[in-house]
């Protein structure tokens, strides 16, 4: 498809979504697997003022729809083949389907809320306006909206461009799903060259074998993933057997690369150069680390996340906020450009994830804790709360057990995460039930899909009579591992 | 109708899904009627390691279009689509 053709399918949903009430500032939902067709949408969206709310298609459907009512979104743009489920999850309100928009896409009224939608429609879209609203795990249970304006994605697409020098021939893989943040990367930086963005089908890339000869034959030039999904070309993908002379780049994000697996793609892809970015949703990317072209095979110890991207700055800071000696450990904290502007109708959750210090500053707190080292920018030591990254994803141990506690027999529920090597960690969940009579492991698990995420199901149940307790009656999560 | 084979198969395949997706199952808990991609037993890494082992216990290739829910999803239909796949051989 050609810029002039994409131009003008984005123009027309952009004018069917007037049409039906999209006024500046407006929430546009998007559910819909990858395909022309929905970026198209994601422009369609941007064109008409809006911000667009991507959701994951193969989360269930409720928390989908609960997504949207939060964001009260003016319309959705739905595929055709996710209809039925949505109905469902849609309940109480009248599933209204406006009209058909080619490519099995729909358009669907959403929740008609005035919010600060803009009367003026011809009011200009500014560079502190909305763009999109990304959903991540929520630690109470519901997932929080991440909202990032034209500026912030701009500030972070510059950097790319600054870092990456893409031109017109390159061609950009988009694997990330559109609700996964990865998505700003791959669609706008490319479009911003006028390069070639090669769309990567959800289901085709979990596979392996079949993705690799895509990759190769697709003369892809910058490839952006997940280690997860690296660590399984690597693995399974026999690389080997294919040439790639066309790959210079290689950025990975989302979760810690371990050494091994990473150590194994770089001596089958040895021409690229590979490079470790790091950052919270709600901060685009904000630190890099380049990969050295070697990889010493006794190293074990993950990269660093490097250095802060320029446009950003970032301080290794105490609980108070005070800049702690260089080597120590603390909170790192960042702001600029590329830092969101808030938390969708979160306002107390939104003062909390910032601290401004006395010059009036926000900086982001990322509840990472690093040390900066003298040659190697920051390295990650780990986390403040109880947030793990598991494929990529964010995943809020309080949001599992908050799905368990829904369980009729579960009187009381704890979910812990262990490292492994296998998967970068493993999700243990101990429930304590109201029968004598365990619930088998298959059932567990698939009354987790039902209200969670496929990534979030945790990997291991176990059924101890009551959970341990700290002295402040706290559930202790120290001693819950030490029994398994 | 159930071939011995196809039996036999299936058996091995269950006992693989048990013994790595679901150690300390009762292993009557995994019938033939339990979604498996569905049901949240294998995501998506479970299954390429899934694929895996069928192509190299069984020596058979599954073709990447049948790696997903609609081939995948129960005991019977990955037996079937193994044994089919032998005879074709």
């Amino acid at each position: 498809m050609t810029y002039r053709e994409l131009q003008t399918r984005a123009e027309k949903l952009s004018e069917d979504m007037i049409r039906h009430g999209v006024r500046p500032r407006d929430r546009v939902g998007i559910y819909a697997p990858k395909s022309v067709g929905t970026v198209a949408a994601l422009l369609g969206t941007l064109y008409s003022r809006g911000a667009y709310v991507p959701v994951d298609c193969s989360a269930p459907p409720a928390r989908n729809a609960g997504i949207f009512a939060d964001a009260s979104i003016r319309l959705a743009v739905v595929a055709e083949s996710l209809l039925e489920g949505f109905r469902g999850a849609w309940d109480a309100r009248s599933l209204d389907v406006l009209e058909p928009l080619g490519d099995g896409l729909v358009l669907v009224r959403g929740v008609d809320a005035e919010g600060d939608s803009v009367a003026d429609t011809n009011a200009r879209a500014t560079p502190a306006d909305v763009a999109y609203i990304l959903y991540t795990s929520g630690s109470t249970g519901k997932p929080k909206g991440v909202v990032h304006t034209h500026q912030s994605a701009l500030s972070f697409i510059d950097w790319c461009s600054e870092a990456f020098t893409p031109t017109a021939a390159d061609r950009f893989s988009s694997h990330a799903p559109f609700h996964f943040d990865l998505s700003i990367l791959d669609l706008y930086v490319p479009l911003k060259h006028g390069a070639t963005v090669v769309l990567i089908d959800e289901e085709l890339g979990k596979q392996p074998l079949r993705l690799a000869p895509v990759i190769a034959a697709s003369g892809i030039t910058v490839w952006y993933s997940t280690p997860s999904i690296l660590r399984v070309l690597a693995e399974y993908g026999r690389l080997d057997r294919l040439e790639f002379p066309s790959l210079r780049t290689v950025l990975f994000a989302g979760e810690v690369f371990p050494v091994k697996h990473l150590r194994a793609l770089k001596k089958i892809w040895r021409v690229p150069r590979f490079f470790n970015l790091y950052g919270p949703t709600e901060t685009n990317v904000c630190t890099y680390y380049e990969i050295p072209d070697e990889i010493p095979d006794d190293r074990t110890e993950p990269f660093p996340i490097g250095f802060t991207c320029s446009g950003d700055r970032a301080i290794v800071a105490d609980e108070s906020g005070r800049e702690v000696a260089k080597g120590e450990e603390g909170e790192l904290l960042v702001t600029g450009g590329s830092v969101m502007r808030e938390y969708w109708n979160l306002p107390a959750r939104t003062a909390q994830a910032f601290y401004i210090d006395a010059g009036g500053t926000a900086w982001y707190r990322t509840g990472d804790v690093v040390r900066e080292s003298s040659t190697d920018g920051y390295i990650f030591v780990g986390r403040r709360d109880r947030m793990v990254k598991r494929r990529g994803y964010r995943v809020e141990l309080g949001e599992i057990e908050a799905a368990l506690y829904r369980h009729p027999l579960v009187t009381e529920a704890a979910v812990a995460a262990v490292p492994d090597e296998e998967n970068g960690v493993s999700i243990r969940a101990f429930l304590s039930l109201s029968t004598a009579n365990r619930p088998s492991l298959v059932e567990m698990k698939r009354f987790c899909i039902e209200h969670l995420p496929a990534y979030m199901v945790p990997d291991k149940f176990y059924f101890p009579e009551s959970l341990p307790k700290t002295s402040t009656d706290k559930i202790d999560y120290q001693r819950l591992l030490a029994t398994v | 109708m159930e071939s011995a084979a196809e039996s036999d198969i299936r058996g091995s395949i269950k006992d693989y899904i048990l013994a790595e997706f679901l150690p300390g199952e009762n292993p009557d808990s995994l019938s033939d009627d339990t979604p498996l991609i569905t049901g949240g037993i294998l995501d998506s890494i479970a299954t390429v390691k899934l694929i895996v082992f069928l192509e190299e216990s069984f020596g058979v290739r599954i073709e990447p279009h049948e790696m997903n829910a609609d081939f995948l999803n129960f005991l019977p239909d990955i037996a079937s689509l193994v044994e089919e796949r032998r005879r074709q051989a």
